[in-house]
């Protein structure tokens, strides 16, 4: 018999009587007063900046700015000044210089500062862990209170990839002591339009 | 060499008194950030409920689960594996890799691939994989391994991993700050991530449902190496399924805030397909956990989703350093994990609590481990497990627990000694006077006292 074929037999004669699933009530599930305000807080205690904004437009001068002084940024948000082309199959060797990604999110969540990122924003897998400063805008519609309402809300396997982003990279590793800037992004703003 | 017991090797880390008082409050306050985490959510205990039901449902129809994922992750393109034992894991790996002829890999935290011995197998066959969450990096470039399932360094302090840094990464000798030597691995890993072929990562949940899988972690090291090399081989016990993706929110909202005190961790990924000409494998294990599934007193401790909570909170483990522990899973959980393993070579880790119940408390997915430790206590006893003084002693206390009329003159004999003559308790063949003193004893037995007070 295969490996697969006795595991899964040894399993079918050792399991338990069947139990049923619970119902997930949502009404049971607290939630923040002020969704945006809890974001934004939540966020600020896991290391992140974030930014209200009126429009997007409002970002084309900071991105501007950034490139002027000779920083690689790619830009994949629409109306956020010039747009960069980047390629799904590119290699970590080509993207390891990037210092700004500017990415958008989809749904936020008011409760932990996660946010949603679909893989076709991300243009390529790696981007938004490789670039040394990562910028996401957001939508303050899209934020929904907690991460049962976000996976009511996404189809969280629709692509062949995706990820809630909660803050910059961090690590306690060395004595407990929190550093922000593991290996990916060393710093991460939120833009809420 | 011979394996120390946990008793023998705590003592040992004990020697070391102040380094043990720290090692003991920092977990602690690791303790205390999850109090605070779970303090902010009314709806706490509904999902601890939610979560242990889940895990419950999954278990009982976890053949069914398997089946469907493994449908789901084939049509999605992903290269299914069953590895029967840590044996077949670790060949079914080997092969991937000289498949491909690859030389250069990643590995981002898995505690399956420690349980197995994935490392050392692979450095028999001359390849080196890269261990890469910060703390795992750290202990391998010791000879090390992990001494905590979250914090893989915890038994280490910043000068051990300063000395570390400065003979591999040739960092400055006596420069001892976190950011910096952080700074150090980031650059000496990103090499790794930019050259890396293939990558190895655990699994913290696969869903039925869609044959995806989730990997959580803090430095986004899962993430690098997925992404960077052309095959990703995700490893993963099969007590990692859930039903539905929709169950991810329960499960999130618990795994970070049991663990750390975060909110949620930081990167959060779920795969699904590899891109196109890359590849993308899931190794699906049992190493014995069909046979725990069938323990019915044990069975529920596969529903552990490895948060760590239970070490955190173990007033032994806190005190005794996790490598006291001689298995990749230690703590509360891995002492009902492993004697499932090889019941001999564990049989003292029951023994290596209190069984204060603290465990049991926090755990995020209501596994009554200390229930279950005591549980094991019998079990091994039965099988001639247990050590002929521990059972000598016990049955002796047995003996006289049962007698009302012999404890009452024991306890009057000891509080008479207690009195008169404390180093007849106190001396170096009484292990429970180590590090304690005995405490002043009592002028009569709570007994003389309610029957002296009793009112008529
Ligand atoms: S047994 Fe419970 S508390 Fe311990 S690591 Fe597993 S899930 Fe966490």
């Amino acid at each position: 018999m295969s490996s697969r074929d006795s595991i899964l037999k040894a399993i079918a004669a050792n399991r338990p009587l069947a139990q049923p699933l619970p119902l997930i009530d949502l009404s049971m599930v607290s939630r923040p007063v002020d969704p945006l305000e809890s974001f934004r807080t939540v966020l600020g205690n896991i290391g992140a900046a974030t930014v209200l904004l009126s429009s997007v437009d409002e970002l084309s001068a900071e991105l501007a700015d950034a490139r002027d002084q000779g920083l690689r940024v790619i830009n994949l948000v629409a109306g956020a000044g010039a747009m960069d082309a980047v390629d799904p199959a590119a290699e970590a060797s080509s993207l390891e210089d990037v210092d700004i990604a500017c990415l958008s999110g989809t749904i936020c969540v008011a409760e932990n500062g996660a946010i949603w990122v679909p893989e076709q924003n991300m243009g390529n897998r790696l981007l938004p862990f490789i670039c040394t400063q990562l910028m996401l805008v957001v939508d303050r519609a899209d934020i929904v209170a907690t991460m049962h309402h976000a996976y009511a809300t996404i189809d969280a396997f629709a692509e062949g990839f995706g990820a809630f982003i909660a803050g910059p990279s961090k690590t306690a590793d060395i004595e407990q002591s929190l550093v922000i800037g593991a290996h990916g992004a060393k710093g991460l703003t939120v833009y809420i339009i | 060499m011979k394996t120390m017991t946990h008793a023998a090797a705590a003592e040992v880390f004990n020697q070391d008194a102040a380094r043990t008082r720290w090692h003991d409050e920092t977990l602690w306050f690791v303790r205390q950030k999850r109090d605070r985490a779970a303090q902010t959510l009314p709806e706490w205990e509904t999902l601890r409920s939610w979560a242990s039901q889940i895990k419950d449902h999954t278990l009982s129809h976890l053949d069914e689960y398997l089946s469907e994922f493994e449908r789901n992750a084939l049509a999605n393109g992903v290269q299914v594996h069953w590895a029967a034992d840590a044996a077949e894991h670790n060949r079914i790996i080997h092969e991937i890799i000289s498949r491909h002829g690859i030389r250069r890999m990643v590995k981002s935290k898995s505690m399956l691939t420690e349980e197995c011995g994935l490392n050392e197998y692979l450095h028999e066959q001359g390849i080196e994989v890269i261990d890469t969450d910060l703390g795992e990096r750290i202990v391998q470039l010791r000879h090390e391994h992990p001494s905590h399932i979250v914090l893989p360094a915890i038994h280490l302090k910043r000068e051990d991993v300063s000395e570390t840094f400065h003979e591999h990464l040739h960092t400055e000798a006596g420069n001892h700050d976190p950011q910096y030597l952080t700074e150090a691995a980031r650059l000496h890993l990103r090499e790794r991530f930019v050259a890396a072929e293939l990558a190895i990562t655990g699994v913290n949940f696969a869903i039925a449902e869609t044959g995806g899988f989730v990997v959580c972690t803090n430095e986004g090291n899962a993430d690098m190496g997925a992404h960077a090399a052309r095959v990703h081989i995700a490893c993963m016990g099969f007590e990692k399924i859930i039903p539905k993706a929709e169950h991810l929110g329960v499960f999130l909202r618990l795994l970070a805030r049991s663990a750390t005190g975060q909110p949620v961790t930081t990167y959060n990924s779920h795969f699904k397909k590899s891109l196109p000409g890359r590849e993308m494998h899931i190794v699906i294990v049992d190493n014995s956990r069909s046979r725990q599934l069938g323990r019915e007193d044990f069975r529920n401790s596969l529903k552990c989703i490895r948060c760590g909570a239970c070490f955190n909170t173990c007033p032994v483990y806190r005190r005794s350093g996790g490598h006291s522990y001689h298995t990749a899973v230690a703590g509360p959980i891995g002492s009902i994990l492993t004697p499932n393993l090889d019941m001999r070579a564990h049989a003292d880790l029951p023994f290596a609590s209190t069984l204060c119940g603290s465990c049991t408390n926090v755990c995020p997915v209501k596994i009554d481990i200390h229930d279950q430790l005591w549980k094991w206590r019998q079990v091994l006893a039965a099988e001639g497990h247990v050590s002929w003084t521990k059972r000598v002693s016990m049955q002796m206390a047995a003996f006289v627990l049962s007698r009302p009329g012999l404890y009452r003159l024991a306890g009057r004999m000891g509080r008479g000694v207690l009195k008169t003559m404390p180093w007849l308790a106190e001396h170096r063949w009484n292990p429970w006077s180590k590090s304690r003193a005995l405490p002043e004893p009592p002028a009569e037995s709570f007994r003389d006292w309610y029957l002296r007070n009793r009112k008529s």
